[in-house]
């Protein structure tokens, strides 16, 4: 029975071994790109290829070249300001269309509510590509392509249809909540800002969230819409830009620093509310 | 609160305008007279304001967009002789593109305006029955506080509605027209006109010319959906097993480190690992100087290592994402279920395979199957990594390792062929939307949903 019981100590020892050295390799993996890019963005010599990994000399020179932008061609910082803002507003916007969307066809009943619930599903699964062009000419049409207006309207008006996630959330608060509440005399408004907003920081921190950093992600969008303005490029596309043919050898190392510049406050940001990323997912996608 | 509502039977229209008084048989042609005529003067003005700019726009535009439609354009750019001069002169000429998406919104602002109209109707009959059942007519601060209670549904989507009309609808409308025209590179307007053509481009892209370019991309991408999702998945849950081994020190540490792959941006993380998977890249250096190769491993040049290596890279960036999600559900898994099989010998394997697995797989199905219509639309791990390619010279306008997504792309932005590419467009649809309904109607989680 000793033995056994040993014997069942030890296997347990061995398995826990096993596991770390896995995550410990999978960790290394995992690392690596971005271990790697941070260290090239210190680096002082070479251009975009160099055989080896560990820098020779280490330089802050990349940052300073992408900071002070002499050449005129590439003013991250001025990439970086329009990203905030187009973030910043797209962010409001958005997580209000949101909630204001989810809020109604989770907790209201009215007649639309199914037809609009389908409609919603059917057009998601287009591809957003195929509207592209043709969102492109409507702008247009409204003057307004080739400005930060227009992203934070594309962003926005797109929010529109992301509810499914915010639905899912408001669906798990359970209706006698609002039931007790209209027995109290309050009224539908009173309901939703009193009752379910306080409730629901999670999923508005959520959209928020994924709101603020669509726009410092999303590249497509804004590649087609800004074109050669390159003033009022986002950072991803300004970055991209600095990635091609011509200049990818010369500016791979400020290309790197930039995207330090840009991973670090994401990364803190996303990882500092991840509980709420988690709990966002699991909420819209577990029923 | 608890007011008999007036919504269940109701009149019907014709017998409105019979009964009703001259204010109510106005209201068919001149809208919101009832509403003058019983003092909600702010709603009678908004149904007046909407009619009257309707049709000033109608007779000023819309007759004019309605009719273009039909052909879309006669006139070309260009010289035309004119005989009062005797001389050549430019003429602006039609632009179809542009006529097509003004009557588009044409025919939108006519579904508006008749959906304003049946409103006014109801508001009509409202007024009409309110009265008859001998109570007062709401006043214009009842109907305001009715926006908050009883019609909040409305205060809260009318602005998300309308954007969605006019930023998802209707470009939607006017792409899917296009793949009914023959608006391609020799038809770039306002130079050349393009019309309608009808069937001809789907028979294009699925026997004809396009064929043998759709099918490999279209296999492709089901295969690449296909492995993207199992394997993100499946890997995914047994890191987040790992993680949450019994024992297991720095839960949080570890989680950490994995989510890093999340928070990058992608665009970055996609640049940098094109970088690092290049023929000259560190990777390669790296295998080089530890003396395991001695030529390059082409990752992205040789079509079906380029195939590879895009699996395993998006393995690198959905992994942690499937180890979030499911590091939730097995932290609300049975313990004692667990313990039991334990007890009873079952090792970790048989645990897995017949306990914890199927579980998870239960719950997580409508995140998978989002996942993997997400993928079939996954610009970004293509485009960032491998554009497309390497080329292929057997395909048109696209490459290797193209997505039917990013093929769609390349037809828009650099062959111009934007009908090919709304026909791609609405043929994904087609297969989000079958797999979406299979599954609706096979995974019962998805149906509480």
């Amino acid at each position: 029975m000793e033995a056994k019981a040993k014997n069942y100590k030890a296997k347990k020892r061995n398995t826990r071994f096993l596991v770390y050295a896995i995550l410990t390799i999978m960790s290394i993996i995992w690392l690596f790109p971005i271990v790697w890019i941070v260290l090239t963005s210190f680096r002082s010599e070479g251009g975009a290829f160099v055989p080896y990994i560990m820098p020779k000399d280490f330089t802050l020179n990349n940052y300073k070249i992408l900071l002070t932008d002499a050449t005129g061609n590439f003013p991250f910082v001025r990439w970086f300001l329009n990203t905030f803002v187009v973030a910043t507003f797209s962010c409001l916007l958005s997580t209000f269309i949101t909630i204001a969307m989810a809020y109604a066809l989770s907790r209201l009943r009215f007649k639309m509510r199914r037809p609009i619930l389908k409609i919603a599903l059917v057009l998601n699964m287009f591809p957003g590509f195929m509207s592209m062009i043709a969102v492109y000419y409507i702008l247009k049409a409204l003057d307004l392509t080739q400005s930060l207006v227009a992203l934070v309207l594309i962003y926005s008006a797109g929010a529109a249809l992301g509810f499914y996630v915010a639905k899912g959330f408001f669906d798990t608060i359970p209706m006698a909540l609002d039931e007790s509440a209209m027995i109290d005399g309050a009224n539908k408004w009173q309901i939703f800002t009193k009752i379910t907003l306080p409730l629901s920081k999670p999923i508005i921190v959520y959209t928020a969230l994924m709101a603020f950093m669509g726009p410092w992600m999303d590249f497509i969008f804004a590649k087609i819409i800004m074109g050669d303005d390159v003033k009022d490029y986002t950072v991803a596309i300004g970055l991209y830009s600095m990635m091609s043919k011509t200049t990818a050898n010369s500016l791979f190392m400020s290309f790197t620093a930039g995207c330090v510049l840009i991973a670090i406050p994401i990364t803190l940001l996303f990882i500092y509310m991840q509980k709420y990323y988690v709990e966002g997912i699991t909420s819209g996608s577990v029923k | 609160m608890f007011k008999k509502s007036y919504g269940e039977q109701h009149i019907t229209y014709r017998e409105l305008f019979k009964k009703g008084d001259l204010a109510t048989k106005l209201s068919f042609i001149i809208m919101g007279s009832a509403n003058f005529a019983n003092k909600q003067f702010v709603k009678g003005c908004i149904f007046l304001a909407v009619e009257v700019g309707f049709f000033a726009w109608f007779i000023q535009n819309g007759i004019h967009a309605l009719g273009m439609l039909q052909t879309l354009g006669t006139k070309k750019q260009g010289l035309h002789y004119d005989a009062n001069l005797g001389i050549d002169v430019l003429q602006k000429g039609d632009n179809s593109m542009l006529l097509l998406l003004f009557g588009i919104a044409a025919i939108l602002l006519c579904v508006v305006m008749i959906v304003m109209y049946i409103v006014n109707l109801r508001s009509t009959r409202h007024i009409y029955e309110v009265k008859a059942a001998g109570e007062p007519v709401a006043t214009f601060k009842q109907d305001m506080s009715s926006l908050l209670n009883e019609r909040f549904h409305m205060t809260l989507m009318t602005i998300p509605l309308l954007g969605v009309l006019f930023f998802t609808i209707l470009p939607l409308l006017y792409m899917i027209s296009i793949a009914f025209t023959n608006y391609d590179h020799v038809h770039l307007p306002p130079k050349n006109l393009f019309t309608w053509v009808g069937f001809s481009n789907f028979g294009n892209v699925i026997t004809g010319d396009m064929a043998s370019t759709f099918f490999p991309v279209l296999s492709w991408t089901l295969i690449w959906a296909v492995f993207a999702t199992v394997t993100c998945f499946f890997f995914g849950v047994i890191l987040a097993l790992l993680i949450n081994t019994k024992g297991i020190k720095f839960k949080k540490m570890w989680r950490t480190i994995f989510v890093l792959t999340i928070a990058v941006p992608q665009f970055i993380s996609l640049l940098v690992m094109h970088n690092l998977l290049n023929d000259a890249g560190p990777i390669n250096a790296l295998l080089k100087n530890w003396g395991v190769i001695s030529t390059s491993i082409p990752f992205l040049t040789d079509p079906t290592l380029a195939k590879i290596s895009i699996i395993v890279v998006n393995m690198w960036i959905g992994i942690p994402t499937t180890m979030l999600i499911s590091t939730g559900i097995i932290q609300n898994l049975d313990q004692e279920q667990i313990e039991a099989a334990e007890m009873d010998g079952a090792n970790k394997l048989q645990i897995f395979k017949s306990i914890t697995f199927p579980q998870i797989l239960f719950v997580m199905m409508p995140s998978l199957i989002q996942q993997f219509i997400g993928n079939i639309n996954n610009f970004n791990v293509i485009f960032l990594l491998t554009g497309g390619g390497p080329s292929n010279s057997n395909y048109y306008g696209a490459g290797s390792t193209d997505l039917l997504v990013t093929w769609l792309y390349n037809l828009t932005v650099n062959t111009m062929d934007y009908n090919l590419a709304s026909v791609i467009g609405i043929l994904i649809f087609i297969l989000s939307a079958v797999f979406s309904l299979w599954a609706y109607t096979h995974t019962n989680s998805y149906k509480e949903g």
